[in-house]
């Protein structure tokens, strides 16, 4: 039982940085209709700009590691990347919109190898250590919980839990109350019928790139706070189960993708914890080829059916 | 009588086929036009060209004295010109109050907003019962009641109405014209109805064009066309 729970503490820390990844995934093919394979390597964009702003950052806050130094970094580095979606969608996307979708997908490609490699000219190929933004520690858990005492629940994984959150709770506020989160939602469901009542498409495409995107850099955030080594290359596995967490959900669904994420998270710890580390990558492929032949339109995702 | 919209020499094409071969088409302040004609006879590209879906390729479009051929769809919404677009496009899994909003995207002005809602409702007492429920749920001919008040929300001079009584049951259908004529009356909204049904078309508007394979082949006073001989045998069944 306590190793049951250890391993969910474990694997909701981790599928909040899945869940995150997910719902820019879904984000954008709810507006555009296609997988951005770019944007995993955004993900790995935050936690370089988390790299590089932060000993300047943190100075500001005096120095060493602190909450409100981490916030910071944090911010910034959910700026730049929200500035990074923008641009690439407006440079790469955008010119390719009349084309065929398998145009654009083709393009995404291109885009995530021209990051990654980018990544590795401009960074470095070698994995770099992320400068320690919070003191981070086991929490003593009070005897008095008993047995439950021996879990380890770290302030890393509070943070991150805590974090991911705030940030589904703002989106779902965006989303769900705000005009522009409401032409996001109708520029999914039609968008001819959206730009009929007046909604600049442009624009709330472009307002989706920087939403999902800050998001991302975000989860780069969060994981170098808990694993605390970078490299170019890191958005690959990360992204693909991140997609794999978004289709599962129901691509298109920004609930769906946060469950997601939280599910794949928790089944890596589990098979992890109790099978075998080996098996980690496979079963959440498996997950995915399950899904697509079984319930293709996902956990919560409706097939379409149109009425006359 | 003064045109609040004039269509000039308009050509639209898709690729290398020309959809319109040079219309013209004069829409009076406060009056309900019709464009009548067989499928295909480009009565749907005029709506979607005059709201911006598609681009004129030569001609212009005036309205209120301004060329706005050629502008993008959001920007024609912002001076008066509201599209009911053919098949509806309601949001279905937005709510029916959520869709009415979308309609008013582009207002600011709150109070009037929830004003013209409680208007709508009224206009359409269907939809007040269902404001909470998914647009996706409701019967072809509600929808097509949401997607005119819709069109409506964004206080329009001039509403464009493509084929309201596409697929929806005959006794709705009725009352949705009731309705379209109560509107073009009450509001003094003018009207550019696009419809399969010419009978019915001819019967509430005041004006009348004819289409044919991308040109406009006779215009009249609706009740003139209605009595026209070769109008009768082709469009109204003889």
């Amino acid at each position: 039982m306590i190793e049951f729970l250890q391993q969910l503490i474990n694997g909701l820390s981790q599928g909040a940085i899945y869940a995150l990844i997910a719902l820019g995934y879904t984000m954008v093919f709810g507006v555009l209709r296609f997988i951005n394979f770019a944007h995993g390597d955004i993900y790995m964009l935050g936690a370089f700009a988390g790299f590089y702003t932060a000993p300047k950052l943190l100075s500001l806050t005096g120095g060493g590691p602190s909450y409100g130094g981490a916030a910071l970094v944090l911010v910034a580095a959910m700026a730049l990347c929200a500035a990074a979606g923008v641009i690439i969608e407006r440079l790469c996307y955008r010119p390719l919109r009349a084309q065929p979708r398998l145009t654009v997908l083709i393009a995404a490609i291109g885009v995530s190898l021209f990051l990654e490699n980018g990544g590795q000219f401009f960074f470095g190929a070698d994995p770099q250590a992320f400068p320690e933004i919070i003191a981070d520690s086991a929490i003593e858990l009070p005897a008095s919980w008993g047995e439950f005492a021996s879990l380890t629940l770290t302030i890393g994984q509070l943070i991150v839990i805590g974090s991911t959150i705030v940030l589904l709770a703002a989106l779902r506020t965006i989303v769900k109350y705000t005009r522009t989160g409401m032409a996001m939602r109708a520029l999914s469901l039609n968008p001819l019928a959206a730009s009929l009542m007046g909604v600049n498409t442009d624009a709330v495409i472009s307002f989706t790139f920087a939403i999902g995107s800050a998001l991302a850099g975000a989860a780069g955030i969060l994981t170098s706070i808990q694993q605390p080594s970078i490299d170019p290359l890191m958005g690959i596995n990360a992204g693909l189960k991140a997609f794999v967490a978004a289709v599962l959900g129901g691509i298109g669904n920004i609930p769906g993708a946060a469950l997601g994420g939280v599910i794949i998270g928790v089944l890596e710890a589990l098979v992890v914890g109790y099978i075998n580390p080996t098996y980690r990558d496979p079963l959440v492929f498996a997950v995915l080829i399950l899904v697509l032949l079984f319930k293709p339109s996902g956990l919560l995702g409706k097939a379409e059916r149109e009425k006359v | 009588m003064s045109a609040i919209l004039s269509i000039r020499d308009l050509v639209v094409c898709y690729g290398s086929i020309k959809a319109l071969q040079g219309i013209s088409v004069e829409i009076p302040k406060g009056q309900i036009i019709t464009l009548v004609g067989a499928n295909g006879a480009g009565k749907t590209t005029t709506l979607r060209t005059i709201s911006g879906i598609l681009k004129p390729t030569a001609g212009s479009i005036e309205f209120k004295g301004e060329n706005i051929g050629g502008l993008p769809a959001h920007k024609i919404v912002a001076r008066g010109i509201a599209h009911s677009p053919e098949g509806r496009m309601i949001f279905s899994n937005l709510t029916v109050l959520e869709n009415l909003r979308m309609g008013a995207y582009l207002r600011r002005d709150k109070a009037g907003i929830a004003e013209d809602i409680r208007r709508m409702c009224g206009i359409f007492p269907r939809l007040a019962e269902r404001e909470s429920q998914a647009a996706g749920t409701l019967s072809g001919g509600e929808q097509q009641m949401l997607a005119i008040a819709r069109a409506l929300m964004s206080r329009p001079e001039c509403l464009l109405l493509d084929e309201p009584s596409l697929g929806i049951a005959p006794i709705l259908v009725q009352a949705i014209f009731e309705k379209i004529v109560e509107i073009n009356r009450e509001l003094g909204l003018t009207i550019l109805l696009v419809e399969q049904n010419a009978n019915l078309a001819l019967e509430v508007s005041h004006y009348g064009y004819v289409m044919e394979t991308g040109r406009i082949i006779l215009s009249d006073t609706s009740s003139a066309l209605r009595e026209n001989p070769s109008v009768r045998a082709a469009y109204l069944g003889g």
